[in-house]
C-alpha cells in the first residue's frame, strides 16, 4: 500500500491503495465515482474513458501509481453544480451533454460516460464538425445502441459555434 | 436525415401538430437522460450494499459429461466462504421456462450438457478469497460423447410446418427452379454492461434481487420455483439497464437464482458480476441457422412455389427456441406473395452454451435466407432486385401461408420505393456496373497477382426488403394476459404502473407521452413507476418490440377510462380538475387487461389463423466497398425505410433503426463465433468484434406510417424490425461488387477471397440447376 495523490474533477484527492490497483477500481470503488463504467476491462470497449492530464485512457488499463500527481476528470466533473430544484435538470448540463440530450446521444446510456469524455478531449483539442474527424475521436468507444449516427450529430452539434448556430436559426437553415 | 412519407391508409404529419388519437407534439428529451449523461444513473454495478461479498459461478469444463464429483482442498480454509451445490437449492432444481429441462446447477452425479454449465458457486467476502477458493475446488467429470452438428442431432426441441396450395405441382410447372443453401452462426447481443445480478435477503426468508434484466416476471417466476418463494417473497427490481437486445431476456433468471442461493446461504447480499470473458462464454447467443430453399418462378419473376427447411441449432436447453423457430418459420418465405408454399422448420439440441432471444428473434435468420435467395433468382432472370420485388411484395388483400388476409397497415411497397427514391437505388447500380465493365483489365499487370490502386477496390450496391410480425407470435398475448395500470395518487400525481423496462429503447419518454397526450396534461406530469415487482402489474415482457403497440395501447385506453371518470364526476376537463379529484375523492388505480385484437385467432395446432395481428415493413439500400486484395469490405452508406406505424417520438425512432441496422450490418460483415469442441474459441472482446464509429455507415432513416388499425395510437413497434433486413442488402452489395454471393454469414475477408477463387455462383444458375452447399 502506498499513497497516492491527484486531482480528481478540480478537487486535491489521496488514496492508500496498492500501486498497481486499477484507476477505474480507485474511482468506482474507492472514490464511489461509479459514472466510469466497466464494460470488458481490457481496453476494447472504452465505457471506463477518463481523462488523464486532458488525454482520453482506459482506466481499466491505467494503474493507479501512472495517475500520481495526475490530472484526473470524470462524467462526473462535465456538468455544472446542481442548480436550484425546478423540473429542467438539464440546465446543470454542459454544452457536449445538452448536444447529446437534444440529439438522441444516449440510449441506454452505458457508453455515454466514456463516449462523452473521448468527445471531450477531441473538442478540447479544437476539434470541429467534421464527420470523418469525430468518427475518429470515437473510434475507441464501442456503443451498441446508437449505431453512432445520433452521437456523431451530437459532437458536431457541440462543435459548432454558437454563432453559427444563432445565424442558422434565423435564417432557417438547418445543419 | 429523416423524411416521413405516406403510404396507402397513412396520415401524413407534420412536424408540431396533434392528431387526435395519438401523441404528437414536440417530442420531450428522453426522461431519464439527464442522469446517464452525468454518471448519477445506477446500473447493477453502481448499486452498494454494505457487507455484501462476492459470487461466481465454477462451470463444466466438458461439452458433454458426468458430473462425478466436487471436491474441495482440504489445505483451504472453507470458513472463510460459501459453496453453494445443486443440493442446496430449495425449489425445483429447474429455470423455469417453456420446458422444464435447465437446472439451476447440475447436480453431483447428473449429466453436464455444455461447457459452460453451473456446476457450483462460491461467494467470499473480497475478491481474492473467492478467486483463491476457486482455484481450490476441482469438479471430477466423466466425458461423454458430444454432439455439435444439428444436423446428426435426434433431439428436437420443436418442429413446425407451414403452408398453404401445392408445391410439388406448381414446382413441375415453374419456368425455372432455384435451390440454395444458406448458413448463420452466432451473434452475441453484446450489451456493452454485461449480466448483472445482487441479491439481498428478506426478512420473511424470501430474497430481493436487483439487476439488469428486460423481464422482471420471468425472473420473479424462476425465483418463485428455484427457490420455492410466494409472490411476494420473491422480489425482483431492475437497475438501469445498459442494452439487452434479447440478451437478458432469459438469461437473468439463471444468474438471479444464482445470486439468491448464494444470498441465502450466506445470509448477506452476493453481487453476481459477469466480466466480459465470462458473459461472452456463459450467456445466450443469437441461433445459428441452417435454411434451404427451392423456389419456382415465372420467367417474369412471380414466385409460384417456394419450398423452405429452416433448421436451427438450440444449444443444450430448450430456452426460448420453441418460439424462436416459430417466427423464424413464419418469416421464412420473405414478404412476398405466393400461392404453394410449403416451409418446415426444426431446432435440434447441440452439446454448445444454450442459444436464446437476440433481436429479431429468428427472423433475420430465416429472412437473409429468402431475401439472398430471392436476389440470386432476380440475377439468373436478369430482372432488377427492385422489379423483383415490385412484382412480389404484399399488397392489402393478400393472403400469407397460415391464411391470414394482410388488410390493415400493409406498407411493403412504400418501403421499398422510398429506400429506392432515397438512395437513387437503379441509377447507381447502373453506374457502378458500367464503371466495373469499363475497368476490366485497366488495374492489373500482367503475369502478376498484384494490381494497382486503381482496380483494387470494387464498388456495389443492394437491396433488401423485409416484414417483421409485431408483438408475440400467434396465441402468445392472449396466453400472457397482460395487465398495464395507471394510477391517479391521493397527492393528485398520476403514475404509469408496468413491468416494461427501459433499456435505451425509450420506455420511460414513450409512456408519458402517451398518457399525457389522452389525459391532456403536460408530459412532465406523467410518472413513470420503477420496475419492481413489489408494486407493478405484469405486463408481460419486454421483447418482441410489444412495448409501445401492446403496452401503450393499454396505457391509452386506461387514460380514457381514468379520463372519462374524473371527467364525469367534476364536469370540468381534466387537466383542470384532476388534482381536486384527487384530494376529495382519494387515489384511482386503473388496471387496464389486454383484450384480443379482431382478427382470426391463430390456431396452434395447425398453424394456420393470423400469426400476428400485423407486420412491421422494413427496405434497406446498401453501398459497399470491396478491397479485391484483401477481402476486406466497408458499408459505405446504408439508407433504411422502416414502417413502424404511427410514430411516438422521431428521434427514439431513428435511434432504433439505426442501431438495429448496425447490429444487421455487424452481423453481415464481421461478427462471428468459431468453435471447438462446443467451446466459443473467440470469448473475450479482442476476439468477437463488434462494428466500431470508423467500421459504422452512414446510416439515413426514413419512417414510414402506416398505422395499426386496432390500437388507439396506431404503433406497431420498431426495435426488431431493422435486424431482418440489413445483412441481406449488404450481402447483395457485396454480390454487385464482385460477382460472388456469400451465402454463409458474416461475408468475412476469407469468405469473399475463397468465394472469389472458386468463381463458384451465378453462371451455374440456370433452369433446374442446384447450387453446391457452401460451408
Amino acid at each position: 500500500m502506498s499513497i497516492y495523490r491527484f486531482v480528481v474533477n478540480g478537487a486535491e484527492t489521496e488514496v492508500d491503495v496498492p500501486g498497481m490497483r486499477r484507476l477505474l477500481d480507485v474511482l468506482r470503488e474507492d472514490l464511489a465515482l461509479t459514472g466510469t463504467k466497466e464494460g470488458c476491462g481490457e481496453g476494447e470497449c472504452g465505457a471506463c474513458t477518463v481523462l488523464l492530464d486532458g488525454a482520453p485512457v482506459d482506466a481499466c488499463l491505467v494503474p493507479i501509481c501512472q495517475a500520481d500527481g495526475a490530472d484526473v476528470r470524470t462524467v462526473e466533473g462535465l456538468a455544472g453544480p446542481p442548480g436550484p430544484p425546478g423540473p429542467a435538470p438539464e440546465a446543470t448540463l454542459d454544452a457536449l451533454q445538452t448536444a447529446f440530450l437534444q440529439t438522441g446521444g444516449a440510449q441506454c446510456g452505458i457508453c455515454t460516460p466514456g463516449m462523452l469524455m473521448s468527445a471531450r478531449a477531441y473538442l478540447d483539442a479544437g476539434g470541429g464538425p467534421d464527420e470523418d474527424a469525430i468518427r475518429d475521436a470515437i473510434a475507441g468507444n464501442l456503443c451498441r445502441c446508437t449505431g453512432y449516427t445520433k452521437i456523431i450529430d451530437a459532437i458536431a452539434l457541440a462543435a459548432t459555434p454558437a454563432a453559427t448556430l444563432a445565424t442558422r436559426e434565423r435564417t432557417g437553415g438547418t445543419a | 436525415m429523416t423524411t416521413r412519407t405516406q403510404s396507402p391508409g397513412a396520415i401524413v404529419i407534420q412536424p408540431g401538430t396533434i392528431v387526435p388519437g395519438r401523441a404528437r407534439g414536440v417530442a420531450p428529451l428522453r426522461r431519464e437522460g439527464p442522469a446517464k449523461l452525468t454518471g448519477a444513473a445506477k446500473y447493477a454495478d453502481d448499486l452498494v450494499f454494505p457487507d455484501a461479498w462476492y459470487g461466481l459461478t465454477i462451470r463444466s469444463t466438458d461439452a458433454h459429461a458426468r458430473f462425478v464429483a466436487l471436491d474441495l482442498d482440504p489445505a483451504f480454509d472453507w470458513s472463510r466462504v460459501v459453496v453453494v451445490t445443486a443440493a442446496d437449492i430449495p425449489g425445483d432444481n429447474i429455470v423455469s421456462s417453456i420446458k422444464s429441462d435447465q437446472p439451476i446447477l447440475v447436480p453431483v452425479g447428473g449429466e453436464i450438457q455444455h461447457h459452460a454449465e453451473g456446476l457450483a458457486l462460491i461467494a467470499a467476502p473480497d475478491k481474492a478469497t473467492l478467486r483463491a477458493a476457486r482455484d481450490h475446488l476441482h469438479a471430477r467429470t466423466e466425458k461423454l460423447p458430444a454432439i455439435f452438428d444439428p444436423l446428426e442431432s435426434d433431439h428436437e426441441f420443436a418442429r413446425y410446418a407451414v403452408g398453404s396450395g401445392d408445391v410439388d405441382a406448381a414446382l413441375a410447372a415453374a419456368d425455372l427452379i432455384l435451390e440454395g443453401e444458406y448458413r448463420v452462426g452466432h451473434q452475441e447481443q453484446l450489451y456493452i454492461e454485461n449480466n448483472a445480478m445482487i441479491a439481498v435477503p428478506r426478512d420473511d426468508g424470501g430474497v430481493t434481487v436487483h439487476g439488469s434484466l428486460q423481464c422482471p416476471y420471468y425472473v420473479h417466476a424462476a425465483l418463485k420455483r428455484g427457490l420455492a418463494l410466494s409472490d411476494e417473497q420473491a422480489h425482483v427490481v431492475q437497475a438501469e439497464t445498459g442494452g439487452g437486445f434479447g440478451g437478458k431476456e432469459e438469461f437473468p433468471s439463471v444468474i438471479g437464482l444464482h445470486a439468491a442461493l448464494l444470498a441465502g446461504k450466506a445470509g448477506r447480499p452476493v453481487r453476481m458480476i459477469y466480466d466480459r470473458h465470462e458473459d461472452l462464454a456463459a450467456t445466450t447467443k443469437r441461433h445459428p441457422a441452417i435454411v434451404r430453399h427451392r423456389t419456382g418462378v415465372t420467367l417474369e419473376g412471380r414466385l409460384i412455389a417456394q419450398d423452405i427447411e429452416v433448421i436451427m441449432d438450440g444449444g443444450a436447453y430448450c430456452t426460448l427456441t420453441p418460439v424462436v423457430l416459430s417466427r423464424g418459420a413464419l418469416h421464412a418465405g420473405g414478404p412476398y406473395r405466393c400461392p404453394n408454399v410449403r416451409i418446415r422448420a426444426r431446432a435440434t439440441r447441440t452439446n454448445t452454451p444454450p442459444n436464446g432471444a437476440f433481436r429479431g428473434f429468428g427472423a433475420p435468420q430465416t429472412e437473409f435466407a429468402a431475401e439472398t435467395h430471392l436476389n440470386r433468382i432476380a440475377e439468373a432472370l436478369g430482372i432488377s432486385p427492385l422489379e423483383i420485388r415490385r412484382r412480389n411484395v404484399y399488397v392489402p388483400g393478400d393472403t400469407t401461408p397460415t391464411g391470414q388476409v394482410l388488410r390493415d397497415s400493409v406498407a411493403g411497397e412504400e418501403v421499398l420505393e422510398r429506400a429506392a427514391e432515397a438512395s437513387e437505388f437503379e441509377r447507381l447500380r447502373t453506374r457502378l456496373a458500367s464503371a466495373r465493365t469499363g475497368r476490366v483489365g485497366s488495374g492489373t499487370i500482367p503475369g502478376s497477382p498484384l494490381r494497382t490502386g486503381v482496380e483494387r477496390v470494387a464498388s456495389g450496391i443492394g437491396l433488401a426488403l423485409a416484414w417483421h410480425g409485431a408483438g408475440f407470435t400467434g396465441s402468445g398475448e392472449v396466453h400472457i394476459g397482460s395487465v398495464a395500470s395507471l394510477e391517479l395518487t391521493a397527492a393528485g400525481e398520476i403514475r404509469v404502473l408496468t413491468a416494461s423496462t427501459e433499456m435505451g429503447q425509450g420506455t420511460k419518454t414513450i409512456f408519458p407521452q402517451l398518457v399525457s397526450e389522452a389525459l391532456g396534461v403536460a408530459y412532465d406530469d406523467v410518472e413513470v413507476a420503477d420496475a419492481d415487482t413489489a408494486f407493478v402489474p405484469n405486463s408481460g415482457p419486454t421483447v418482441a418490440s410489444r412495448t409501445a403497440m401492446v403496452v401503450g395501447g393499454l396505457l391509452v385506453q386506461a387514460a380514457g377510462r381514468l379520463r372519462t371518470q374524473v371527467e364525469a364526476a367534476t364536469g370540468g376537463r381534466f387537466a383542470d380538475t384532476y388534482r381536486d379529484h384527487a384530494a376529495t375523492y382519494g387515489p384511482i388505480r386503473i388496471d387496464q387487461r389486454f383484450e384480443p385484437y379482431p382478427g382470426v385467432p391463430f390456431d396452434d395446432a395447425t398453424y394456420t389463423g393470423d400469426a400476428y395481428p400485423a407486420f412491421g415493413w422494413a427496405a434497406c439500400v446498401a453501398r459497399v466497398d470491396v478491397d479485391l486484395d484483401t477481402g476486406e469490405v466497408h458499408v459505405r452508406d446504408v439508407v433504411a425505410a422502416d414502417d413502424i406505424g404511427r410514430v411516438i417520438h422521431p428521434v427514439l425512432a431513428e435511434g432504433q433503426v439505426e442501431g438495429g441496422t448496425l447490429q444487421a450490418v455487424g452481423y453481415a460483415t464481421v461478427e462471428e463465433i468459431k468453435l471447438r469442441d462446443g467451446r466459443y474459441l473467440n470469448d473475450r472482446l479482442a476476439t468477437y468484434i463488434i462494428p466500431t464509429a470508423l467500421d459504422a455507415p452512414r446510416i439515413s432513416t426514413i419512417l414510414v406510417e402506416a398505422p395499426f388499425g386496432s390500437v388507439p395510437h396506431g404503433a406497431k413497434g420498431v426495435g426488431e424490425l431493422p435486424m431482418d433486413v440489413g445483412a441481406p442488402a449488404v450481402i447483395a452489395a457485396i454480390a454487385d461488387a464482385t460477382g460472388v454471393w456469400i451465402n454463409d454469414l458474416p461475408a468475412s475477408p476469407e469468405r469473399i477471397l475463397a468465394a472469389m477463387a472458386d468463381l463458384p455462383a451465378v453462371a451455374g444458375l440456370r433452369p433446374g440447376a442446384s447450387e453446391p452447399a457452401t460451408t
